[in-house]
């Protein structure tokens, strides 16, 4: 608004000094400052091997890494992801059964630590030489050799989205939980299956409670996927780069490339889920109505959230292995 | 309003309710009966059951004793020959709730749709109409309710008023026998109220069988073909509205009635 004009529909606008606040300008030199000096000390430190580092940026096994990563990341998220709505369904079930072996599940994949479970996984054709599918306890129809069903990468996957399954399953529990009573209430009200009320009005007021620390959990995955050399899986990123480092005896620049990668990627990951969380945020905001497809400024979603009372603000929902 | 003729087979009849919540005793023993095209109010003070009552007759709060019919059909239970009660299947009973309409004090509409969808919805996935069948029936009754220019609206950008019209015109959508009103006004600020009760006047006026649980006295005296005050889990006295709200004969009722009005 303009201020020195006789068109001021406020005649007496104040024009004060704002408060001195010396403070700031000497917390901002010295953040410069020091930001600088690290800057400085990480572009001439030859050790730090630049040119090395731009070398290996686009090596064949880095880039393939690169991509095994992905497939790992994607892949152990998934499955994370169906068996945590299945795990979330049953913590809610009248039946005490599917109850408690969801809880026990939780409890023992929550409660050992990651790599624990990657080097079990491993092994599992050590414990168990042959699978097979038959009657429980009975005859038994196929049998296969186990290593040759689950390799390497297969165990991987599986101790990876196991094990994340547990940390979703909470997460789901509590997108579900957080939805009012009164929604079910509704459409029961109107005549709607149990199983209608989860997958149209449930779940998908879930979502917004979901989605957040589900993105935060697959960033968290991205760097938990080089954790896998403990099957031993061999080809994903951390593995590929320590690989070169250890052989041109220069570990340092191969540490940067690798962390350039899974930089670029959380980065990528990151505007993803802003998407997201604006979708499933709809209707939750002081928008203007909606032509075609939603959108909503993120402060009025989350001023809704708190407003609503309903989500859970559980700071340990978000910790990961 | 004019009384229907008392010769009409009932529309609901509710026998003997009895609802316990634990070793709480809310309804001890409630006969209710409304015919067709009555406008039956429920009066009462806080905790005297009627907001259960009016719960137990879609099966939203299952009956500890007693029973509930809806057109004669009863509710939630099969009886076979020998008198024995079966418990109807969980779709069965969203069947028959799907008859059965209900607006909420806190209007609960579905707030990831907006007001055109949450009347669209159920209709798609409960009474399987089509896309198009639905969506013109909703624009329909969102007219009716005084709402054609809020339809793409959520319910967070709409006024309490109006989002108790779109749950009205929710429930409309089903196409129900029967109506029932929990507190429909109550959480309204003042000046909204009147635009509720009006929309609820007009549905009284077309010949809708309602129940309603309110404490709007004055909606009660103009509309009510039958009014019933509860106290502690029982009818204390029912009748047309000149009979119980302006010549009560319980002191309860007296007593109730000098505090709301």
């Amino acid at each position: 608004m303009s201020a020195a004009s006789s068109t001021d529909p406020v005649p007496n606008r104040i024009h004060a000094r704002p408060v001195p606040r010396p403070g700031r300008w000497i917390a901002a030199a010295i953040v410069v400052v020091l930001a600088a000096m690290a800057v400085h000390a990480l572009v001439t430190n030859p050790k730090f091997a630049w040119d090395t580092v731009g070398l290996y940026l686009r090596d064949v096994t880095v880039i393939r890494g690169v991509g095994w990563t992905l497939i790992l990341t994607v892949g152990s998220m998934l499955i994370g992801i169906v068996l945590a709505v299945v795990l979330a369904i049953m913590r809610r079930s009248d039946n005490p059964v599917l109850r408690s072996v969801a809880w026990f599940y939780i409890w023992l994949f929550r409660g050992t630590p990651i790599w624990t479970q990657l080097v079990f996984w491993g092994l599992i054709s050590v414990l168990y030489p042959t699978l097979s599918l038959g009657i429980p306890f009975g005859p038994e129809f196929v049998t296969f050799e186990t290593q040759t069903v689950i390799t390497a990468f297969w165990a991987a996957l599986l101790g990876l989205g196991l094990n994340e399954a547990a940390y979703l399953a909470e997460i789901v529990r509590a997108g579900l939980g957080s939805v009012d009573k009164g929604q079910e209430e509704a459409a029961r009200a109107l005549g709607m299956k149990e199983s209608t009320i989860l997958r149209r009005i449930v779940i998908p007021q879930a979502m917004r409670v979901i989605v957040p620390p589900t993105g935060n959990e697959t960033i968290s995955m991205l760097k938990t996927t080089s954790l896998v050399s403990a099957v031993p899986f061999t080809l994903d990123l951390t593995f590929a780069t320590n690989a070169i480092g250890n052989r041109i005896f220069e570990p340092i620049p191969l540490l940067i490339v690798s962390a350039f990668w899974y930089l670029l990627i959380t980065s990528v990951l990151m505007v993803g889920q802003y998407y997201l969380e604006r979708y499933y945020g709809r209707g939750t905001g002081e928008s203007k109505p909606r032509g075609r497809g939603p959108r909503t400024p993120r402060l009025g979603r989350q001023a809704a959230i708190k407003a609503s009372g309903t989500a859970k603000d559980d700071p340990f929902l978000e910790v990961t292995p | 309003m004019s009384p229907t003729p008392a010769s009409s087979a009932p529309m609901v009849e509710v026998r003997e309710a009895h609802k316990m919540f634990g070793d709480l005793h809310v309804l001890k023993g409630v006969d209710l009966t409304v015919r067709p095209g009555e406008v039956c109010v429920v009066l009462g003070p806080s905790g005297s059951g009627k907001s259960t009552l009016l719960r137990c007759l879609n099966e939203l709060e299952v009956l500890t004793g007693g029973s509930v019919r809806i057109e004669g059909e009863l509710l939630g239970y099969r009886e076979d020959a020998s008198g024995t009660l079966h418990r109807l299947h969980p779709t069965a009973i969203a069947k028959q709730r799907s008859r059965i309409g209900m607006v909420f004090q806190r209007f609960h509409l579905f707030p990831h749709m907006t007001a055109l969808e949450n009347v669209v919805e159920a209709q798609v996935q409960v009474l399987k109409r089509s896309k198009a069948q639905a969506r013109a029936k909703a624009v329909e009754l969102l007219e009716r309710v005084g709402l054609s220019d809020r339809m793409d609206h959520y319910p967070a950008q709409l006024s309490g008023g109006q989002q108790q019209r779109v749950a009205i015109a929710r429930a409309l959508a089903m196409d129900p026998e029967i109506m029932l009103f929990d507190e429909p006004t109550s959480a309204l600020d003042p000046e909204l109220v009147g635009e509720v009760l009006a929309v609820m006047k007009d549905l009284a006026a077309r010949g809708m069988t309602m129940v309603v649980v309110t404490h709007e006295i004055g909606f009660a005296r103009e509309v009510a073909d039958h009014v019933v005050f509860m106290d502690e889990g029982v009818v204390v006295e029912e009748g047309p509205a000149s009979q119980v709200i302006d010549a009560p004969t319980h002191e309860r009722t007296k007593d109730f009635l000098a505090h709301v009005l």
